[in-house]
């Protein structure tokens, strides 16, 4: 995506909501603020206008009024919703933060709600939504048009949850990176500008916990693909600047004394993104933020990474007994299991552990990873017997 | 053109008498990678010469369901033990000819394994039944 485009997809939520005010329908204003989009990407380059903003809604207002009266005749009813706008309350950013509200109203289901979020706020094309998610265009479609459906029934006078935005934005940023639309840097840019909106602390926390994990990505992986632990990652990699504008958001937030579920997971990944190599890491503290973490939540996937970091802390006996508080059914149990003998030095459970949980992984690169962890134990254990 | 399904079997035992199925867990990591390597190299090749559909994997598990009546919640069986006529996962392929489906399964059951020797692994290829002709007579 190009410069001119981010830039202006910013403006879309601000745009969508002046529309809104005015009394349009939810879902022809959404409508109309793609085809002012654009209009915009096709006209700017050669014409670029002094107010982009008021640009927008004036093009996506006159849209609107197309698309509304071509429906209007359709269906044979008298035109009512044609009349020239009020002026627009000059709440925008107000507007701006309904918007996210209402594209993540707790009424939606969360695949719908991310896919709206995309659209209605993000400014992204069905298509593009469609790429990353690897679906049908025509199912993309649909999913949006049910969800525009949904929330145009709601409107500004029900808005919805914060926490579910949080959530939406999360579940956003965790899909990850296909290649074709880059979902963590839009989850990204989408939490950034509803951090300007909301004083939350855990918008704040949300952002930093995204910032701190999107600085190790280019690490995650080696040239071949494969993952990289966060042990053997190559740190000098790890991207400074945003570990640095995540550290401070997370300071920033946890100052105002209410502490939540993102800013402990940002603490967490804050004390990681701290410590120079891995021998560094202060495990301490990190058990003592999973602590806060599993008080604050219950989860037990908190519970199974506190294990691994009371492994670390405490040695590999004081991992496993943290372990066996664990429920085993939950994902990556199998893997957490075998980390921790292999630390105990039980080479032969730990290596077939990590066939377990290879069994059970739920994307390739975990499953290959886990698969050659067996494999490179059962070669020391065949060395070993040879 | 005409699009085939190649379904991958967890059954890789069935090549010369003398060769048994070594459960990948048992091979090298450099042998895992170079196993890997094959697979995302046929895939890539593919998609160059515009062959290539779409492709999955499948998780190992499975459950079969089945309808039980009204009012009834679904009968689920499984998991199964036995694996080895598990669907691992498909690639759908584009190709002009029979034959041609034939040559890209053949090549695609010689994935190296252990000792980088080919793991002569069963694929099941499937051809689509299209929509019908526009032409009928």
């Amino acid at each position: 995506m190009t410069g001119i485009e981010d830039g202006l997809r910013d403006l879309v939520p601000a745009v969508l909501g002046v529309l809104v005010r005015r009394g349009a329908d939810f879902a022809t204003a959404e409508d109309a603020v793609q085809e002012a989009l654009l209009a915009a990407v096709q006209t700017w380059p050669a014409d670029p206008p002094r107010d982009a903003k008021g640009w927008l809604v004036t093009v996506a207002w006159r849209k609107f009024i197309d698309l509304a009266r071509a429906d209007a005749a359709r269906r044979g009813r008298e035109e009512r919703v044609l009349a020239e706008p009020p002026p627009g309350p000059a709440v925008e950013a107000d507007d701006t933060l309904q918007l996210y509200l209402l594209c993540a109203h707790p009424a939606l289901t969360p695949a719908s709600a991310v896919a709206l979020t995309l659209r209605a706020v993000g400014g992204l094309t069905t298509r593009q939504i469609a790429a990353a998610y690897l679906v049908p265009e025509a199912t993309m479609a649909q999913r949006i048009s049910r969800a525009k459906r949904t929330v145009g029934s709601l409107g500004f006078d029900q808005p919805g949850d914060l926490q579910t935005v949080l959530t939406t934005l999360y579940l956003v940023f965790n899909e990850g990176y296909t290649g074709r639309v880059d979902l963590a840097a839009e989850a990204i840019r989408l939490t950034r500008q509803l951090a300007t909106l909301s004083d939350e602390p855990e918008v704040a926390g949300l952002l930093a916990l995204m910032l701190l994990h999107h600085a190790r990505r280019e690490a995650r992986t080696d040239p071949a693909g494969r993952l990289v632990p966060l042990a053997r990652q190559d740190r000098s990699r790890w991207r400074t600047d945003l570990i640095t504008e995540g550290i401070d958001l997370l300071q920033d937030a946890l100052t105002r004394d209410r502490l939540g579920p993102f800013q402990a997971q940002a603490a967490i990944a804050a004390l990681h993104a701290d410590a120079r190599s891995a021998q560094e890491t202060d495990w301490v503290q990190i058990v003592e933020w999973y602590d806060q973490l599993l008080a604050l939540t219950g989860s037990p996937v908190v519970a199974l990474n506190r294990a691994v970091a009371v492994g670390e802390a405490d040695g590999a006996q004081a991992g496993l007994a943290a372990l066996a508080e664990v429920d085993p059914s939950i994902p990556r149990h199998a893997a957490v299991a075998a980390y921790l003998h292999e630390k105990a030095g039980d080479l032969p459970t730990a290596a077939g552990l990590y066939a377990d949980a290879a069994r059970q992984a739920t994307n390739l690169p975990e499953r290959d990873h886990l698969t050659r962890q067996a494999a490179r134990l059962n070669q020391v254990l065949g060395s070993d017997w040879g | 053109m005409a699009k085939y399904l190649l379904l991958k079997h967890y059954r890789r035992n069935s090549g010369p008498a003398d060769l048994v199925d070594i459960p990948m867990q048992e091979w090298t990591p450099a042998e895992i990678d170079a196993h890997l390597a094959y697979m995302a190299d046929f895939a890539a090749r593919l998609e160059q010469s515009g062959e290539y559909v779409d492709g999955q994997a499948l998780a190992p598990t499975g459950t079969f369901v089945r309808y039980d009546g009204p009012g009834r919640p679904p009968v689920t069986d499984g998991p199964f033990a036995e694996t080895k006529d598990l669907v691992a996962g498909w690639m759908v392929i584009d190709v002009d000819s029979y034959d041609r489906a034939l040559e890209l399964a053949g090549e695609l059951s010689a994935a190296p394994g252990r000792n980088g020797e080919p793991i002569y692994e069963w694929l099941e290829l499937r051809p689509f039944l299209t929509a019908p002709p526009t032409v009928t007579e």
